[in-house]
């Protein structure tokens, strides 16, 4: 037994769960307030850390202006995204607006591939020290920047739907459209807000990520991990889905270190969350936070 | 009335029979035989490459009308019809390496083996429904993508196998010519067998699981089995194709049947139509053609206007774009498909100078 390499790939694991479970907040924020399944949550990711790596290189901006520049354009673009494709299907069935959403997610990764090229790009040097010595480990100072970030958001999710006007439209909303209209509320705008922090927010997690690694198309795959994270947690709570992206990061490296260290197979660190994700569904569909659907006839 | 060739505007039709036939009018039949015999011909009309083409709309094809059954008749959302496409593809070059059975019977085989393991990954299916079902084959997809990398004694791992040429009575089936009619036939017999599935009672029943699966359970269908069957009849159609396509490659790797080809099976049957035979086969043809029509397109805008001569390097992306565009811009102007659109033309011109 490695007691420290697994206690260093279990802080790696509650570090990249954090930002799972920032990326999963996103995906039920949207799915709570609009019903809307984002299959192209991995390519907002992308999107955000492109367009501030762009900045920081082409445009030689300082990192927190360009940070500020991508945050402006992320609120746009997922403004934009729900006024033009998402409003038309109000209504339709889940087929098609998982479709769109995946269509989306097509058309916007190669449009990106086709921009931003192919490559991996690593952040420049944003940081002074590379690593910081905690309680005897070793920890990379980008890891404790997207900690920072991670909880930050968090509580900013949690004041803005606890106590801003705004965040108690989008509740009464996703409680019930009808009510909510009725009331005064604009759904249309809290649909397209919805779609803005949800951008936002993935491109800040987008970001950070790229500092953490480097920038790639690769990184729209977290898109796809997500799913995981929120099943897990229950698709319609906001804090399942930092428990489940919590758990799904410590779960991911637990995967690695057993691994590494007995299987052999290669690539557990991949499968594993999805083997999860289907014996969640087996055993208790709606997960832990979720709501369960109760059907009257 | 149903004896008249142009049924007039409604339906007029009295009996079960005429209600349930294979081709509602008789020309619909004629046009099916005459493009049949046009197919039988086509060898001899286009060349090669056109019939590579056409072999492509074929086995997709095959595999997207088993897409129809899950999703368009059941209404059960996959995503991962790619990865049984792909298990088709291994088992008939497995079957036929270590069995010796030739290959003509290994590919309908191969369905039988992919049915076997769409009806296990289909036993979520008997719980959960909708979004949380799409999530669960989107995990199969991986889960099956990871075990065609891993297993190497099925599917030669990240090497691949090698799937041997089809031989019929001693002729083998090497050049695209002669494989095209053995994708032809199998195409015939798949729509068919579709169509002939939607007008029987199982086929009934699983659309009733669709519309409305509660009143569908009330009156005395099995939830459970039909959910489950659908996953096994959309498997086996897409082991089916998949065989076919792998001993047309002649080579099967795993990286061939990611998530993206999940995707274009949906996207063919929501462009051409979801639940509808002709709609499937049209989808295939759309998505095949495509890339060749954006190509041919960036092509002559560049002749035309050298300005864009940027564009020839992004022309693999343009292609992928043009099919996450077509997938949001006929679900947002056209849900229904092509199937739908070909059928308002028809009534369209059926109707010509009054069209009320």
């Amino acid at each position: 037994m490695n007691w420290s390499l697994l206690s260093q790939l279990l802080i790696n694991g509650v570090v990249v769960g954090m930002l799972y479970g920032v990326v999963a907040m996103c995906f039920v924020l949207i799915y709570k307030s609009t019903q809307v399944v984002n299959f192209a949550q991995g390519e907002f990711l992308v999107l955000g850390a492109w367009v501030c790596l762009w900045l920081v290189v082409d445009m030689e901006l300082h990192f927190a202006a360009a940070f500020l520049f991508t945050l402006v354009f992320m609120t746009i673009f997922g403004i934009i995204l729900q006024m033009v494709v998402l409003r038309p299907l109000i209504g339709e069935p889940i087929i098609s607006v998982i479709m769109v959403t995946i269509g989306l997610s097509i058309f916007f990764q190669s449009l990106m591939n086709w921009i931003f090229g192919n490559s991996a790009v690593a952040f420049p040097q944003v940081f002074e020290t590379q690593s910081v010595e905690l309680f005897g480990l070793n920890i990379e100072t980008a890891y404790l920047f997207s900690l920072v970030i991670s909880v930050f958001i968090m509580l900013g999710f949690f004041y803005f739907f606890k106590y801003s006007r705004y965040g108690l439209a989008m509740r009464a909303t996703a409680f019930d459209q009808q009510v909510a209209q009725s009331l005064g509320i604009s759904v249309k705008s809290v649909f397209a807000m919805a779609w803005a922090i949800s951008a936002v927010v993935s491109g800040i997690a987008g970001i950070v990520i790229g500092l953490v690694n480097s920038v790639s198309s690769a990184l729209a795959f977290i898109g796809i991990k997500v799913f995981p994270a929120v099943i897990l947690g229950g698709l319609d709570s906001i804090i399942g889905a930092v428990v489940g992206g919590v758990i799904i990061g410590m779960l991911e490296n637990g995967a690695e270190f057993v691994d590494g260290q007995y299987l052999h197979w290669g690539n557990l660190y991949t499968i594993a969350p999805f083997y999860i994700l289907i014996i969640v569904l087996m055993i208790k569909p709606y997960g832990l936070f979720g709501t369960k659907d109760i059907e009257r006839i | 009335m149903s004896s008249t060739s142009l049924r007039p505007c409604g339906d007029f039709r009295t009996t079960y029979k005429a209600d349930q036939s294979l081709f509602p009018t008789k020309w619909i039949f004629r046009w099916s035989v005459i493009g049949l015999l046009v197919l039988l011909c086509s060898p001899l009309l286009v060349d090669e490459y056109i019939i590579s083409l056409l072999i492509l709309v074929g086995i997709y094809g095959i595999a997207a009308l088993g897409l129809n059954v899950l999703v368009g008749m059941t209404g059960q959302i996959s995503l991962g019809h790619s990865a049984f496409f792909g298990f088709g593809a291994f088992s008939s070059a497995w079957l036929n390496t270590t069995t010796e059975i030739p290959v003509l019977i290994t590919i309908p085989l191969a369905g039988l083996m992919t049915t076997a393991v769409g009806l296990i990954f289909g036993i979520p299916a008997a719980r959960i429904k909708g979004l949380y079902l799409a999530i669960a084959t989107l995990a199969s997809q991986f889960i099956l993508e990871d075990f065609f990398a891993r297993a190497n004694w099925f599917t030669g791992g990240s090497s691949g196998s090698v799937a041997e040429t089809a031989m019929f009575f001693g002729i083998p089936l090497d050049t695209d010519i002669r494989f095209f009619y053995l994708v032809l036939f199998w195409t015939v017999v798949s729509c068919i067998a579709v169509a002939n599935l939607k007008r029987s009672r199982d086929g009934r029943a699983l659309v009733a699981v669709r519309d409305h699966y509660l009143s569908a359970e009330i009156m005395g269908i099995n939830l459970t089995k039909y959910r489950i069957l659908a996953f096994g009849i959309s498997s086996f159609f897409a082991g089916l194709g998949g065989a076919l396509f792998g001993h047309y490659l002649g080579y099967v790797s795993a990286e061939g049947f990611t998530i993206i080809l999940s995707i274009q099976f949906l996207a063919m049957i929501i462009i051409g139509g979801l639940g509808s035979v002709p709609g499937a086969i049209m989808g295939a043809v759309f998505i095949v053609l495509l890339p060749e029509v954006m190509e041919a397109l960036v092509s002559l805008v560049i002749s035309s206007a050298p300005i864009f001569s940027g564009l020839e390097s992004g022309k693999a992306y343009i292609k992928e774009m043009s099919i996450g565009a077509a997938i949001i811009l006929f679900l947002i102007f056209e849900p229904d498909g092509l199937a739908h659109r070909c059928g308002q033309i028809r009534k369209s011109i059926k109707l010509y100078p009054f069209s009320y």
